[in-house]
């Protein structure tokens, strides 16, 4: 049994990768917006437009939601909802797993199509898999690119909580 | 999951406070979100019903310093405590780094504290996540009421130790927060136990509230150091 959960990290270079195929999907589409989380809430990055909310709060909720769907999933006999899509009058957002690590948001209004979302999401999903896979098989070799930030900082951490 | 993001230089980790229904979960970060500095923490996001009680979880994101050149960012999580919403309970579990048990300890809720102690046990390891291998604390709340429970007994109920996970670590290790207490302790027979830390809180008044959240913050950054 695992202690738990590992840790895992994104480097500059993970980031702008993930950047860039975010952004040219964005451009495809004319989606205004994306966000991207892990399946446990945390805020990766946002690309696009300057998000007039907050994305840490956005991003715990949009893994909860994605969570409790995934449990309405099993119940009606299937293993997962890969996408989750919401309509508003104006804005509407299409959420979509990714490799069952993180979660892309598409942000957009009524000038984007949402089959035109659809369609471009599957390559984009596989990109960021492979960009992904970067990650986590790096985090298995035990973070061989990027050193422990923390190693050897016990007196550095019990100094933060002298307060 | 702990994440580092290396390009916002930011450490992201995730607490849940776990523990029976009314027991102060929520009030515990509701102190916290009223006491920290606005500028170091986020919304308080509460998915509650009409009366208050949580359905789905609590979350309030507070930032508590810098290290390394890190910001070291908790993402604070309560479950809702009522029997019968362990689906929901079990979802926010995945991917924690650090679990602090809210008891009540009120005599007559012993047996509460004891079926969500379990369940908690039971959640963790169906994740395949060992607890007493975690940065974990107990807080025992409501100490201010009457029928308070003694903290022994309630030690003995909810933290009565269990084999050192490392057999390097059978040796006497002193409570920090508690003089002339163990941490890890031999038994007249012989064996070895380690206990969580533990704290007395009356959440409702901010008792006990920091001291809890800094101890299960700094296990979670000392499992990464």
């Amino acid at each position: 049994m695992n202690p738990g959960a590992a840790t895992w990290s994104f480097d500059e270079q993970d980031l702008n990768a993930i950047t860039l195929t975010v952004t040219r999907f964005l451009g495809e589409t004319g989606a205004h917006s994306a966000l991207i989380a892990d399946r446990a809430g945390q805020l990766v990055t946002t690309v696009g437009q300057p998000l007039n909310f907050d994305p840490t709060v956005f991003a715990t909720l949009t893994a909860a939601d994605f969570s409790a769907n995934d449990q309405l999933a099993r119940l009606i006999g299937e293993t997962d909802f890969t996408t989750l899509f919401h309509q508003g009058e104006k804005e509407s957002m299409y959420v979509a797993d990714v490799a069952r690590r993180l979660i892309l948001v598409t942000l957009f209004d009524n000038r984007t199509p949402i089959g035109l979302v659809r369609l471009k999401m599957k390559p984009v999903v596989e990109e960021l898999t492979a960009h992904l896979d970067r990650v986590i098989s790096r985090s298995r070799e035990g973070g061989k690119t990027q050193p422990n930030i923390l190693a050897g900082a016990g007196d550095e951490i019990d100094e933060l909580f002298n307060w | 999951m702990s994440m580092i993001n290396y390009a916002a230089r930011e450490i992201n980790c995730k607490i849940v406070y776990y523990g029976p229904g009314l027991g102060g979960k929520t009030t515990n970060l509701e102190h916290i979100y009223g006491k920290v500095k606005p500028d170091t923490r986020g919304k308080l996001i509460s998915l509650a019903t009409e009366t208050e009680r949580t359905l789905f979880f609590d979350f309030l994101p507070v930032d508590l310093g810098t290290i390394r050149g890190f910001n070291t960012r908790f993402h604070l999580y309560t479950v809702p405590g009522q029997v019968y919403y362990n689906a929901s309970r079990k979802l926010i579990l995945k991917n924690v780094d650090g679990i602090v048990f809210v008891a009540d300890s009120q005599v007559e809720r012993m047996e509460a504290n004891l079926e969500s102690m379990q369940n908690l046990y039971d959640n963790m390891a169906e994740y395949g996540y060992d607890l007493t291998r975690m940065p974990f604390v107990i807080q025992y709340n409501k100490r201010d009421l009457p029928n308070a429970a003694p903290v022994r007994d309630l030690q003995a109920a909810l933290n009565p130790g269990w084999e050192p996970a490392d057999a390097t670590k059978a040796r006497v290790a002193p409570d920090p927060y508690h003089a002339g207490e163990n941490l890890i302790d031999q038994l007249p027979s012989g064996e070895w136990v380690e206990h969580v830390p533990y704290f007395e809180g009356v959440a409702i008044a901010g008792d006990g509230v920091f001291d809890t959240l800094k101890a299960v913050s700094k296990l979670v950054l000392k499992a990464l150091a």
